[in-house]
């Protein structure tokens, strides 16, 4: 089986490409780092690629609106083209920056398979201050394809608009399809219920990801590919000294690296 | 032309008014609701259908909604204010949203004369007077940058809210202007200091040029034959500045005929790189934008801090923002191109609870922003400028002292990383060639930043430029590094390549022009942001986000194709030549033909004349504390030892992936004193980055506040299991009043000590910078002049590399049961520590370095971090040990018992003293029970002094054998995180 293409997409202000695609490329995938100029002007094409990555960053510094001035260049230029990429057998990622861009695109949640109607928004968080830290998170959606066998994660969200918001009537829409990927929880693994810094932006539900109605679209705010090794861990100094006094080996690896594994996955499998 | 107003607003939550109610709640005013919505003005012409999908493209539906021409006011309100920009301020969102309505209607804004301008408006509700409202809408701008409009609701329900679009208009003017300089020493003087005078009078603003150097350039001039133009006189000044060629550095001082940056720093490097002989890791310093060192085989790492002081007391944002973006141009400007890896900031301000006034002009006019003002607006200006960049920041500290509150120092660096090789040359050389394009690429050149590097060298008073201020664009900065530093670079595409920074492209162009030996520029090629600019202001503008390029004919092309499909502005603007000129056309004619050997090595040395005289403080007379429990509350409370958290997590320092010693240790999360980064993914070869820094020693001795900066440093990079063998450093020198004896008395104390120790320990200096005028003067609320001088201050960052990161330690206490030690003797050193500074007191003995003690400790300590020897680490630094010891307890939380009788201790005999004491060379760690011979064995300078606690008691036991501290380590945590809570 060939290692599925995936589409880093860069520019304009993107800044988690290289991380992105390192993550890719560890876990068996074929990055590829591609400026959106070189997709409008058709030097590179969706339909050569089975991923789509827009990764983290500060797309036109998130002037008039996190995310919006990204999708409108993409909306403007590529729109048939991305609709038509989310709507075949392949998969689709957006993480932070990435995922306003992703909603602004209507490209998650998607509910009743409207793919590029826009349905939920990222507003500043509820301290009005971009802030990075840490967050647990418990894995709620089993039709999404990015987090099988993920049941938690410990990794960093750095966002200043990533308070998720949906109507009230359309985000029960969202749970009841079991499209509510990611939540917010405390260190225990219990809700977060809004409470800072568990919660730490004010989300509702505690929402921290998404995906659409077939589960391979997947939209979130805090970064999986930040923590790919142990060392990243924040805690690493005292789970060493735990390991050391067990006569343990160290681990290697972080737990962000299973997100991009399930994407290889799902075209091996 | 008809300008049209679109409004956006969100009807789901309005965070920015909630916080804004919040703080103007916090700050004593009876508001009781406040909303906020965004405004667009857009000066074209569009057709109604046009204006609805702008409107529709501006606004996010699911919480937001937009109108055309009309302002939603709500129901009850009381005031609004709309704040906007002032005509020429570089307005970001105005700018994507341009770019957007370009995209969306293939239509092309005619700007300047078509543009979009964003302002926000904001409605208030309350028990307000129309003087509180007028005194919000001024804290919510700068006036230097920003404009407001204030109206009670009867006024803007009868007028509304009037469309300003801000527009620069200056009037047309041609060529340069011709300078004379056959004028008296007086005239000359005040030409140096005032700057050229305009028809009308009036002066540009200072050149900064001292006497001694307008009579060698009159001398040229005269042996030319002719009159200097404007343009020769301003290149001149700026390429001569204080900032730009560190004239006090390089001048003789005294007996040291070659002045103290080649004497002192410059010799301790090439002696350093001598005596390590095949193991030295330095590749390029002192010679280009920033210092080079060896990280791997494969790799160099540069490092490179600046100061932004006077921006940023007059636009802390605006200061800070540009800060923080230009020194990753030093990044980017080394050779051929580093990729910024690593941002950190140190900023010095004046207490922010200080609410005192003080004014620029008398009778209370000009009056100065305020500590809080001025850390708020530096804070939040490398938020947006470093995150925007997508450049991890994960070191950093803020220092607080009232003799900042004239002027903050605001410290930025960044580190950047390479391969050694680029095309199958070394990557840290490069050279212009004659023939090859003079290209800049990134923003356009306005007034702002005019006089930039001038007017740093100078003491801020009531004459400072106002144009002076720069505004930030760090996206425009970014995309033109990627383009850079990801792709232009390897594809070969240039020769050489620089930073526009102080001085603009005066400087940059004359500095490249040395590699081939001349230029011609065209100065009418430049693009600026609106018209009639004097051809001086292009050439020495400091319009930020620019850089310039050197780029062979035959590949120019290709360069200008690859920056066009990334969004990048780029431009020729002349040729480099080997004429051994510098010459400057505007349209045709010559603006400017100077000598190149002049124009760089023409100014003259001066004989500096020193005196120092250290000060005699006595010996504070106090007695101990009754209740030291709470005395180490009220100490861990203190600006300058308590939690910076906040500042900490609103810096993205987990951007590229790299992270792993944080900002923050432990579960209690307290600010650590160096930070681990693995730039390359997939290895565990780590960059140590830390800081160090004693002002307050100052009052006793430079020399030691030099030597103690510098071991801070080092010290706080061994703590986290840095290696001081592969470990290089960078000076900031940030005097005040350099033209005064005693000043540089104090200056040539701090440099000697430079030498000795960093000799020494083996650590050479790779990069510095110096800003010498950190001087305020002005006037306070009763008119008295006032003049605040900072202390003497010299920031020691250090770089160090460690081949495998899982060897690190964070101070956190780990583990119940573990065995804690003190490494290094205490000694009676309280002098200008922060203990005695709580009692207003100074001291008599400041904290002094043996630096051959501290190399063979810090040696070891390094072997035994590879053995992971050690459970817990810290740095005994500001505060001292008991304030070590609490935060090792607060951020494991775990508590401790401590036997003070145990510490090894000269000629201490106080509890407190021994609790506060600042001596150098001391770390506080705890280990393994069962590696506690080990551990003896390789440091047998570590004494046990008590252990870690399976509960929350942080207790210590006194020289006297009684419990003289019985704290929780919640209430320690409470005191520690408290005084910034809500900031």
């Amino acid at each position: 089986m060939a290692k599925p293409k995936a589409l880093i997409l860069s520019g304009y202000g993107i800044n988690c490409e290289e991380e992105t695609a390192y993550a890719f490329q560890k876990y068996g995938a074929n990055p590829e780092i591609v400026h959106v100029n070189d997709l409008i002007d058709g030097l590179k094409k969706f339909e050569d690629y089975q991923i789509l990555a827009i990764p983290g960053g500060f797309a036109y510094g998130d002037d008039t609106g996190a995310g919006k001035a990204m999708a409108n260049r993409i909306a403007n230029n590529l729109r048939e083209a991305v609709l038509k990429f989310v709507q075949k057998d392949k998969l689709a990622i957006g993480i932070c920056n990435g995922f306003q861009v992703l909603t602004a695109l209507g490209l998650a949640p998607a509910l009743d398979d409207q793919y590029g109607e826009r349905q939920s928004g990222l507003m500043a968080n509820d301290n009005n201050r971009y802030t990075c830290r840490w967050v647990h998170l418990k894995t709620g959606s089993k039709k999404c394809v990015w987090t099988k066998g993920v049941e938690r994660l410990y990794i960093p969200i750095a966002h200043g608009e990533g308070y998720f918001y949906m109507p009230e009537e359309k985000v029960k829409e969202l749970q009841t399809n079991d499209q509510v990927v990611f939540t917010y929880t405390k260190e225990d693994g219990s809700p977060a219920g809004g409470e800072y810094p568990y919660n730490p932006n004010g989300s509702i539900l505690d929402i921290a990801g998404i995906c659409d109605g077939s589960g391979r679209v997947l939209g979130l705010m805090p970064h999986p590919e930040r923590h790919l090794f142990f060392h990243n861990h924040p805690d690493f100094t005292l789970l060493k000294e735990k390991y050391l006094r067990e006569d343990e080996a160290l681990p290697q690896e972080g737990e962000g690296g299973k997100v991009f594994k399930n994407a290889v996955n799902y075209f091996s499998g | 032309m008809s300008a049209f107003r679109l409004e956006v607003r969100n009807t789901v939550k309005d965070s920015r008014g909630k916080t804004r109610l919040n703080r103007l709640k916090a700050d004593g005013y009876k508001v009781e609701a406040v909303w906020t919505a965004d405004l667009y003005t857009i000066n074209k012409e569009f057709s109604p259908d046009e204006k609805e999908k702008i409107g529709i493209m501006l606004t996010n539906p699911i919480f937001e909604v937009f109108s055309v021409d009309k302002l939603t006011a709500p129901q009850d309100f009381d005031y609004v204010i709309e704040t906007g920009f002032l005509p020429g301020v570089t307005d970001n969102v105005g700018h994507t949203a341009r770019e957007g309505i370009e995209d969306l209607l293939h239509v092309k804004f005619d700007t300047p004369n078509e543009n979009v301008h964003s302002s926000v408006i904001t409605y208030l509700k309350g028990g307000l007077s129309r003087e509180d409202v007028q005194v919000i809408a001024e804290s919510l701008v700068n006036p230097l940058i920003q404009r407001i409009n204030v109206k009670s609701k009867e006024a803007f329900e009868k007028d509304g809210m009037e469309i300003v679009v801000p527009k620069v208009s200056i009037s047309e003017k041609s060529g340069a202007d011709e300078v004379n300089l056959d004028i008296s020493d007086e005239a000359l003087i005040k030409l140096g200091k005032l700057g050229i005078e305009n028809e009308d009078g009036t002066r540009r603003g200072p050149l900064a040029l001292r006497l001694s150097y307008l009579k060698v350039i009159q001398d040229y001039f005269k042996k030319e034959g002719r009159k200097p133009t404007d343009v020769e006189i301003e290149s001149i000044a700026q390429t001569w500045s204080e900032h730009c060629k560190h004239t006090i550095f390089r001048d003789p001082m005294d007996e040291i005929k070659d002045g103290i940056y080649k004497h002192y720093i410059k010799a301790a490097t090439n002696k350093i790189r001598q005596d390590k002989g095949d193991k030295d890791f330095c590749v390029s310093v002192f010679t280009d934008n920033s210092g080079g060192i060896v990280f791997d085989e494969d790799h160099i790492i540069t490092d490179k801090a600046e100061t932004h002081n006077s921006p940023s007391a007059l636009d802390p944002f605006g200061g800070a923002v540009t800060g923080i973006v230009g020194v990753n141009r030093d990044t980017l400007g080394f050779g051929m191109g580093a990729k910024p890896i690593i941002n950190r900031y140190g900023y010095c301000f004046g207490n922010p609870q200080d609410k005192t006034p003080l004014y620029r002009g008398k009778d209370k006019t000009n009056k100065a922003l305020t500590p809080r003002q001025i850390m708020d607006g530096v804070v939040l200006g490398v938020n947006a400028g470093g995150n925007q960049s997508g450049i991890p920041c994960p070191q950093g500290w803020a220092y607080f002292e009232d003799r900042y509150r004239g002027k903050p120092l605001v410290f930025v660096g960044t580190i950047g990383l390479m391969p050694n090789e680029i095309n199958g040359k070394p990557s840290w050389e490069k050279g212009a060639k004659s023939g090859d394009k003079i290209v800049n690429i990134g923003g356009y050149v306005g007034m702002d930043g005019i006089h930039g590097a001038t007017f740093s060298s100078e003491a801020l008073d009531t004459g400072s430029p106002v144009t002076a201020v720069q505004i930030g664009d760090p996206i425009t900065q970014k995309k033109l590094s990627d383009a850079i530093a990801k792709e232009a670079r390897d594809k070969g595409l240039y020769n050489s390549i620089t930073d526009n920074g102080a001085g603009g492209i005066s400087c940059s162009v004359a500095e490249m022009a040395k590699e081939c030996g001349g230029c011609e520029v065209e100065l009418e090629k430049v693009k600026t942001k609106y018209a009639n600019l004097s051809p001086w202001q292009i050439w020495i503008s400091e319009s930020q986000e620019r850089m310039t390029l050197a780029v062979p004919p035959e590949k120019l092309d290709q360069f200008m194709d690859l920056m066009k499909r990334r969004g990048v502005e780029a431009y020729t603007m002349g040729t480099f030549t080997d004429s051994g000129r510098c010459k400057v056309t505007f349209h045709g004619e010559t603006v400017m033909d100077l000598d190149m050997e002049f124009l760089h090595e023409g100014l003259p040395r001066e004989q500096q004349h020193t005196t120092y005289t250290r000060p005699k403080h006595k010996v504070p007379d106090f007695e101990c504390p009754k209740n030291l429990s709470e005395t180490l509350k009220k100490m861990l409370a203190r600006n300058n030892l308590c939690s910076y958290e906040y500042i900490s997590i609103q810096y993205d320092h987990e951007v590229q992936a790299s992270s792993c010693i944080k900002p923050l240790h432990g579960k209690g999360r307290v600010n650590g004193p160096a930070s681990v980064t693995v730039p390359l993914l997939g290895k565990r070869r780590g960059i140590v980055a830390s800081q160090g820094i004693n002002p307050r020693y100052s009052d006793l001795d430079t020399y030691h506040m030099a030597a103690c900066a510098i071991d801070t440093a080092i010290r706080n990079a061994v703590s986290v299991g840095g290696n001081i063998d592969h470990m290089a450093l960078m000076d900031n020198f940030c005097w005040c009043s350099s033209n005064e004896a005693e000043r540089l008395g104090q200056l040539k104390e701090a440099a000697r000590a430079c030498y000795e120790v960093t000799t020494a320990m083996g650590t050479p200096f790779i990069s510095g910078k110096d800003s010498m005028f950190n001087d305020f003067s002005g006037f306070d609320e009763n008119g008295n002049p006032v003049k605040i001088s900072v202390p003497p201050t010299l920031l020691v960052s250090s770089i160090g590399v460690i081949e495998d990161v899982n060897h690190c330690q964070t101070m956190d206490n780990k583990l119940a049961g573990d065995l804690l030690y003190i490494i290094g003797e205490t000694k009676n050193e309280l002098g200008g520590s922060e203990y005695f500074h709580m009692h207003d007191k100074i001291g008599a003995t400041v904290p002094e370095v043996d630096t051959k003690l501290a190399l063979d400790r810090y040696k070891r300590f390094y072997k035994a971090c590879q053995k992971d020897l050690m459970s817990s680490t810290a740095s005994v630094s500001l505060g001292g040990l008991g304030i070590a010891l609490s935060k090792m307890a607060i951020a494991g939380r775990l508590g401790m018992e401590i036997d003070l009788r145990k510490v090894p201790a000269i000629d201490v005999k106080r509890d407190d003293y021994l609790l506060f004491s600042e001596s150098q060379m001391r770390f506080t760690v705890t280990v393994d029970p069962n590696k506690k011979a080990d551990f003896e064995k390789r440091m047998p300078d570590a004494k046990l002094i008590g252990k870690v606690r399976d509960d929350q008691k942080f207790v210590i036991t006194g020289l006297g054998g009684k419990t003289i501290i019985d704290a929780s380590v919640s209430d320690l945590e409470t005191s520690y995180k408290k005084t910034f809570k809500d900031y």
